[in-house]
């Protein structure tokens, strides 16, 4: 499955309806709790097979869809 | 559908047991007494390799996974409620330093309190400040190449004497992780005693006067103490004082069992009664619940799922309120023998209180798991 959609799939459970944009900051909408960071990392790891370093610990990195899948595509990229 | 513990962890279960019953359960009474942890404890904890439970092992801890750190905080909150808790606060740092330290810190920190030369102790609530985590007061502020810290952390478990302390303090308006050692200057440690259970859990309260601490004591990034570093040591607290509150419900169940059977009124055993049987039925069916609950949330965690947060929380609420249900009931059986000190009940009935307050009040558990309860959750 496409990055974005796997990643829209798990974010579905705490948005429901709203139709979220790719760039759509996360943490700004409302939807989310103080947990939410905390979930989203624990799953970006599961999902995709990594172990996040501190360093890489930066909401910059999580805040839009659009941000998670660059930083994913950047973490391939510095993998390779 | 396979929910059975492994092998190895049976066997872990068995000597957590043994420990517990041998090292701890024999000075718990008195610790409870002196409001301090007996030597005893402290030295048989310390040679046990427990309180590097949740360090892995290139770092000199056990390593061992969530399920069996579960078993082990059972079976040490089943005999002393006090000696749990030292293995969750220290274990708070322990995880803050493993998951977002610097290989410096790691390698500085984590192998001295995994073999317990050095004990840690978490810093989070403040006189003015509890539930309400992000509205501290606590502050620090840079100055050449350091943290200058300043402000009071209060009912801070273990502070009596830890050797290292993780304090939440706010940094340009954001709070920040520090780790703060006993010894440094402006730091100065106030012991709480008087309460009610828990009592040997050695509490202070710590004032920091312009406590300068090297700027490589930041622990995490700028801003992120609480989002990341505190909220991921608390769920360890939560996971473990759920499962401690497990060991306490089985603890009162089994005395409970045991006098009921013993104790004769209108010439039979109490435990004839069908009223009594009505409390003990209850006890057996909320220990039960609330251990497939931690086991649950430690499956979950087992695997690194996000789902094991909610789960934690859920745990945690339903473990707490089921430890001071348990502990009620039990104190009702024993009748005036249970309501008196030097009978276990008696302060496994006062130690069950604090597990609704701690790590989130039920209150926050209840506005929590309402605010994120989502269709995916509730389902699973």
């Amino acid at each position: 499955m496409h990055t974005k959609l796997k990643i829209r799939e798990f974010l579905e459970q705490f948005f429901g309806d709203h139709q979220l944009r790719d760039d759509e900051d996360l943490f700004s909408t409302g939807y989310v709790s103080s947990l939410f960071a905390m979930q989203l990392v624990m799953f970006i790891e599961k999902e995709f097979q990594i172990h996040l370093k501190n360093e890489e610990l930066d909401l910059k990195n999580f805040q839009s869809i659009d941000r998670i899948a660059n930083f994913l595509e950047q973490l391939k990229v510095e993998n390779v | 559908m396979k929910v059975q513990l492994t092998t190895n962890q049976i066997e872990w279960r068995q000597q957590f047991r043994r420990f517990a019953e041998e090292q701890v359960k024999p000075y718990a009474t008195q610790s409870d007494r002196n409001e301090r942890l007996s030597e005893e404890i402290m030295e048989s904890i310390r040679s046990s390799g427990y309180l590097g439970s949740m360090v892995q092992e290139e770092y000199g801890g056990k390593g061992f996974g969530p399920i069996t750190q579960g078993l082990l905080n059972e079976e040490i909150g089943k005999v002393c409620s006090s000696t749990r808790a030292m293995l969750t606060v220290h274990g708070m740092v322990a995880i803050a330093i493993q998951r977002f330290g610097t290989e410096e810190q790691k390698q500085t920190y984590l192998p001295q309190l995994s073999d317990g030369s050095i004990l840690g102790a978490f810093a989070l609530s403040e006189p003015d400040t509890g539930s309400d985590a992000k509205s501290i007061q606590c502050k620090a502020e840079v100055r050449n190449d350091s943290y200058v810290l300043n402000g009071v952390k209060k009912w801070i478990t273990m502070g009596q004497v830890a050797d290292l302390i993780l304090v939440i303090a706010q940094l340009n308006d954001g709070p920040t992780a520090f780790l703060v050692e006993k010894d440094t200057p402006g730091l100065s440690i106030e012991a709480m005693t008087g309460l009610m259970g828990n009592r040997a859990s050695m509490l202070a309260e710590l004032h920091f006067n312009h406590c300068v601490i090297p700027k490589a004591n930041r622990i995490g990034k700028e801003g992120m103490g609480l989002s990341a570093v505190a909220l991921n040591s608390l769920d360890y607290g939560r996971y473990t004082i759920a499962w401690g509150c497990v060991g306490l419900g089985q603890a009162c169940l089994e005395k409970s069992f045991s006098y009921s059977k013993t104790r004769k009124q209108f010439n039979q055993s109490i435990g004839e009664q069908q009223l009594v049987q009505k409390m003990l039925t209850e006890m057996i069916v909320e220990v039960k619940a609330a251990r497939h609950m931690c086991h649950h949330a430690g499956y979950l965690k087992e695997i690194n799922a996000p789902e094991s947060i909610m789960e934690t929380w859920a745990a945690k609420y339903f473990s707490s309120k089921m430890g001071v249900n348990v502990a009620n009931h039990a104190v009702q059986i024993h009748g005036g023998n249970g309501y008196i000190q030097g009978n276990d009940i008696e302060r496994l009935y006062r130690d069950a209180k604090v597990n609704e307050i701690i790590e989130g009040t039920s209150q926050i558990h209840e506005v929590l798991i309402a605010k994120n309860a989502n269709m995916a959750w509730i389902r699973s």
